[in-house]
């Protein structure tokens, strides 16, 4: 046991936690901003747009996390030299960050359809009756009640993403707890299962509260018809 | 055709304000409109009438274009429907909508349903808004439930709502498609009477319905399709006692026959 607790003296766990949360609410917040716009896209009317938000989805969503961050440490910021600050660690957590929200962005967007699935098409009719166009249709009637119908979907989404944020490791964020528990391992074989147990708990209490939340949300917001 | 041409008066009121010509439409292989000519003049009342799947309540949806049409043309107060865009919703603004199931906005209140239009679309300021939304909200009955979401009203009361939010915009015409088919019987009437109440004041009206009572008080002109097609109109007195084509003999011998 006091081998156990040394660990925590010599690696600092909860600041490699707290690097996941941050990667994860940068990632979300932007997730979300482009995963609305490619919903919205998916639902216009333009051809175009639909084809751009289908094929974008089909490409992220389809392609490994890994390789997707694995790709911008090694694509964006080693060869083409693009570079998010003038930190080093910090250029590759926000190359991370992106990575994570343009990944994400494709699975918010078809929870957001979802939703829009649960609006009756009753709604946008009367909507355009009353001489909306598509955008102000689509923001003052369509999305408030496609997200409320999208809580479940987008909690999952974001659930996801949490736990994802440890493949940040594939993108050389160094100092995120995936990272720090390769470490740890390296150094102190002799708890590896020990080590492992904490990680797992670490994310559970991380998600959980969010699976509760959601739920609440979705059944406190659902939209009475 | 009941129109009669006035001399004396200026163009733009004795052109008919919604003017169909050889409207055609197909769902698939079903051609659901065939040759619809139509002329609607300003303050009539037109009553649409038939048996189900006739093609009443597409005929409707074409005026202000939630249905396409296939060839043809429609036109409001002189304008042809243009596509799909800004001009098609600054046109929808002038064509007040009632759908059989109400449509209300489910996540705004029933005062927020009926002021959304005035400031959204025609860019009005909140307060003259709600103070229009609440004469319109009076004038139907439901001014008291203003606070209220759509789900916490009767379906009478949701339709009532319907036609104030409607009526917000202002229209030059109102479609009204099958109002009250989704209605407990009780609550028929209530929307019915604001129906003739609109009516009686000189709104020109688009009304598919099965309420032969309605078309009785309040039509101008009945209009009776079958198969996509205009068989007969005529004024109320005279379809009702006196139908010629033998599809609407039959229509009504079978409605009328209880």
């Amino acid at each position: 046991m006091e081998n156990y607790l040394s660990l925590f003296e010599t690696y600092d766990v909860p600041a490699a936690f707290w690097v996941n949360i941050q990667l994860s609410f940068w990632a979300a917040i932007f997730a979300l901003v482009i995963g609305t716009v490619l919903a919205l896209f998916r639902i216009s009317p333009i051809p175009s747009l639909q084809w751009f938000g289908a094929a974008y989805v089909n490409i992220f969503r389809n392609t490994p996390l890994t390789i997707i961050l694995a790709f911008g440490f090694l694509g964006l910021f080693s060869v083409m030299q693009i570079s998010l600050a003038s930190d080093l660690n910090a250029s590759l957590f926000r190359i991370a960050i992106l990575g994570l929200a343009l990944y994400h962005a494709a699975f918010v967007c078809e929870a957001i359809r979802s939703g829009v699935n649960t609006v009756p098409l009753g709604q946008a009719e009367a909507a355009r009756a009353i001489g909306l166009s598509f955008l102000p249709a689509a923001r003052l009637i369509i999305l408030p009640q496609a997200f409320r119908g999208a809580i479940a979907p987008l909690g999952n989404v974001l659930i996801a993403l949490i736990k994802n944020s440890t493949v940040a490791a594939a993108g050389s964020v160094a100092t995120e707890s995936s990272g720090l528990m390769k470490t740890m391992i390296e150094f102190r074989s002799d708890l590896v299962i020990p080590i492992f147990l904490t990680f797992a708990l670490g994310f559970v209490i991380l998600v959980i509260p969010i699976g509760l939340l959601t739920t609440w949300a979705s059944r406190r917001l659902a939209v009475a018809r | 055709m009941t129109s009669e041409a006035q001399p004396s008066t200026p163009a733009s009121s004795t052109r008919p304000l919604v003017s169909l010509r050889k409207v055609n439409k197909h769902f698939g292989d079903l051609h659901v409109l065939r040759d619809i000519d139509l002329d609607v003049a300003r303050g009539e009342v037109v009553v649409v009438i038939g048996p189900s799947g006739s093609g009443k309540s597409t005929l409707c949806r074409a005026i202000n274009r939630l249905e396409t049409i296939d060839d043809g043309e429609i036109t409001i107060d002189g304008k042809v429907l243009p596509a799909e865009g800004k001009e098609l919703a600054k046109l929808r603004a002038d064509v007040g909508m009632v759908f059989q199931s109400f449509n209300l906005f489910a996540h705004k209140s029933i005062l927020e349903n009926v002021t959304l239009g005035p400031v959204k679309v025609k860019g009005m300021k909140p307060g003259p808004a709600k103070d229009l939304a609440m004469s319109l909200l009076k004038r139907v009955g439901v001014d008291n439930q203003a606070q209220k979401l759509p789900a916490q009203l009767s379906g009478g009361q949701q339709q009532r709502v319907a036609i104030a939010r409607a009526l917000a915009m202002q229209p030059k015409v109102m479609l009204f498609d099958e109002p009250t088919s989704a209605l407990d019987p009780e609550m028929i009437n209530e929307v019915l009477d604001a129906m003739v109440a609109l009516a009686k004041e000189g709104m020109t009206m688009i009304v598919v319905t099965h309420e032969m009572g309605f078309a009785r008080r309040a039509a101008d002109r009945v209009i009776f399709m079958a198969d996509g097609q205009i068989m007969e109109q005529a004024t109320p007195e005279e379809f009702f006692t006196n139908p010629r084509s033998d599809r609407a003999k039959d229509f009504l011998g079978k409605i009328l026959s209880h």
